[in-house]
């Protein structure tokens, strides 16, 4: 049944052929879909073709440095988050920014090219969007505006999927930012179970979203199929068991840079840069020179960097933060504290990716607890 | 093409190695024309028939010092070398040979070779920056070729050669490969080695058995805890830091741990 759909918000249900519909729709716009894929033991977001590339009735384990799928239920998206974070296509590790070509004497400089690419993104869970939402304070509303970001975003159409599961990895609902996704998409899922398959309570945020679910076979949700909604979202709620206190965090951490703990988890921390690399806000880069062999042609390339390197912190005569202290202190502060100072909002919402892809697995909620019960002053 | 730029004179020496590094200047098929424009290859012997004469402005040296003879070699090419470069895990930490370091070498010699008299080595295989000054060091086992071309593009425009000294896991999140330690348990020496392979292991859901050496400030202690509690014996743990780099200093170490 087709249904007229004239309001943002009033849900309605699809079908797992209602959301085959959508990914071909998406398609058939001229987007290209990224979303939850199963590659190498683990679930990655890639390009998906229909629903049959969607990791169904796979599930994840998740805690600190551990991470395995598993079989268990038929929800399409009964996995959490996996490694990847939406940030690698709107703000991918290597990004060419401009080149030069010298030939009689004259050097021209080519700016690269802006993408007109149009991507869709399924199943961005909530703490996702937030992630969205603080890199897009890095990259758009600074004096700096980053344009191959800022082509990317607006071209963008984001389908969340709420949590109806959540890794012991996951600490949003400390951080305000999840697991119900609240603003920031244009269509937004809840996969519940009805008496034959999976359904999907669909609300859309956009004009866009809502012109694309007027396109799709759907019917109005009854009460029984929002109750049953609202108890998946509850029951990820109920799962979560990480917190971080944040109240006053961000002058305690200021006021401890020499706590004890910081060498206790120098000792542990392999300076890897895992942390930084899966984290959805981290937004740091480098540019370097790529120079051909013959000396026509060079290029500025951007690529990611890390907090956990020596280089990151080289100035003129040496690195600044030459230990392993000083570098997960910098970048623990920063999320945590400065960061609030410099955007307005914590850089860290909870995923828990740093987590569970800490080859060691250390704990940022662990370690901001340990710093706040040694602290003597609070 | 800058034609009238001088051409830096270039000579490629070979220690005691397995060729793979100099290999890989040969393997840079694409790229070798504009290399052999842009420098003059005076001395190659894998490549030219040339002989080893005169002054270098660059010298790629392959190998560690196993023997007396090229332990005299080296101070040779050395000084009538310009820039020293060392290629390779060999000439950078000693290579795999450096396993004999420590050990009796003549009862290896004995068990090994027919005539044991016809062998004149040294009880240790070493880095040629234990001989001689190095201008720099380009790691892997072998050199990765990318970087390859990148040292000497950054040798002729003058500037640092970009290969940072961050860890392998870098670049495998970069690349987008799934962490095969966390997923799957697997050990890899990853979060200890210095990038420059593009993480090529792990793309195939291998760990990283360390061809690069040590990263900076290498937390080789913590990584072995890890490995343990993985399940990795003593034994494993030992040999994982006992192979092309078991020379540099922060593998041996940690490998001595574990003995
Ligand atoms: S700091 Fe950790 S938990 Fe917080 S957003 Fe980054 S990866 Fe997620
Ligand atoms: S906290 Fe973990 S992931 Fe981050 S640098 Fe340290 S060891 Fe690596
Ligand atoms: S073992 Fe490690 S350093 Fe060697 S090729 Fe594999 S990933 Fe690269």
């Amino acid at each position: 049944m087709l249904v007229e759909t004239d309001s943002c918000n009033s849900p309605f249900v699809l079908d797992a052929n209602g959301l085959g519909r959508l990914i071909a729709s998406l398609h058939a716009s001229g987007h290209r879909v990224l979303g939850p894929t199963r590659r190498d033991n683990a679930v990655v977001y890639d390009e998906v073709r229909s629903t049959s590339d969607l990791p169904r009735g796979w599930v994840d384990e998740q805690a600190g440095g551990h991470y395995r799928l598993k079989r268990e239920g038929e929800a399409y998206f009964g996995y959490t988050i996996g490694p990847t974070a939406w940030k690698s296509f709107l703000h991918p590790p290597k990004q060419s920014l401009w080149s030069t070509k010298t030939g009689n004497g004259q050097t021209e400089i080519r700016p690269a090219s802006i993408s007109d690419e149009k991507l869709a993104f399924l199943g961005v869970r909530a703490c996702e969007l937030a992630a969205i939402a603080v890199q897009d304070k890095v990259f758009l509303d600074g004096a700096y505006r980053d344009p191959h970001y800022a082509a990317r975003r607006a071209n963008l159409f984001i389908i969340a999927v709420n949590c109806g599961r959540a890794a012991s990895t996951c600490f949003c609902s400390s951080m305000g930012t999840g697991p119900k996704a609240r603003e920031g998409y244009d269509l937004a899922l809840t996969e519940f179970i009805t008496s034959e398959d999976v359904a999907f309570l669909a609300v859309a945020g956009s004009k866009e979203g809502a012109e694309m679910l007027s396109t799709l076979p759907t019917r109005p949700a009854t009460q029984a199929d929002i109750d049953a909604s609202t108890e998946a979202t509850a029951q990820a709620e109920s799962q979560i068991n990480r917190r971080i206190d944040t109240s006053g965090l961000s002058p305690l951490l200021k006021e401890n840079p020499d706590h004890p703990r910081w060498n206790d988890v120098a000792s542990r921390c392999l300076n890897c840069a895992n942390c930084t690399m899966v984290c959805p806000t981290c937004f740091c880069t480098k540019v370097e020179e790529v120079s051909d062999l013959d000396g026509v042609e060079t290029s500025r390339v951007q690529s990611w960097a890390s907090c956990f390197t020596s280089d990151f912190s080289y100035i003129h005569g040496g690195a600044v933060r030459t230990t392993p202290k000083a570098r997960y202190r910098q970048w623990m502060t920063h999320k945590l504290a400065t960061w609030v100072d410099q955007f307005g909002t914590s850089g860290c919402v909870g995923c828990g990716r740093c987590i569970t892809w800490c080859p060691v697995g250390i704990d940022i909620t662990e370690e901001a607890a340990a710093i706040r019960s040694g602290n003597k002053g609070g | 093409m800058a034609k009238s730029r001088h051409r830096p004179r270039l000579g490629v020496f070979k220690f005691s190695s397995c060729d793979g590094c100099q290999l890989s200047l040969l393997d840079c098929e694409d790229e070798l024309l504009a290399i052999a424009g842009a420098i003059d290859i005076a001395y190659f012997p894998e490549a030219t028939r040339s002989d080893d004469v005169g002054h270098y402005d660059l010298a790629f040296v392959e190998g560690s010092v196993t023997t007396t003879h090229e332990a005299e070699l080296i101070l040779d090419i050395r000084a009538r070398s310009s820039t020293l470069i060392a290629l390779g895990a060999c000439a950078s930490s000693g290579g795999i040979q450096a396993l004999k370091n420590g050990a009796e070498t003549n009862a290896f010699i004995d068990t090994v070779y027919a005539h044991p008299e016809f062998i004149k080595t040294l009880d240790t295989a070493t880095p040629i920056s234990d001989h001689v000054t190095v201008d720099f060091e380009l790691r892997g086992c072998p050199v990765a070729k990318h970087q390859l071309i990148e040292l000497v593009a950054a040798t002729l425009r003058g500037r640092k050669p970009q290969t940072p000294a961050y860890a392998i896991c870098i670049e495998c999140k970069m690349a987008g490969n799934v962490c095969v330690m966390v997923a799957n348990g697997t050990p890899c020496l990853g979060p200890v080695t210095h990038a420059g392979c593009g993480a090529l292991c792990p793309g195939y859901t291998r760990g990283c058995y360390g061809c690069f050496g040590p990263k900076e400030t290498a937390n080789t202690a913590a990584l072995a805890t890890r490995l343990a509690d993985h399940g990795a014996d003593k034994r494993q743990i030992q040999r994982l830091f006992s192979t092309f780099n078991t020379g540099a200093p922060a593998f041996r170490d940690e490998a001595k741990r574990h003995e």
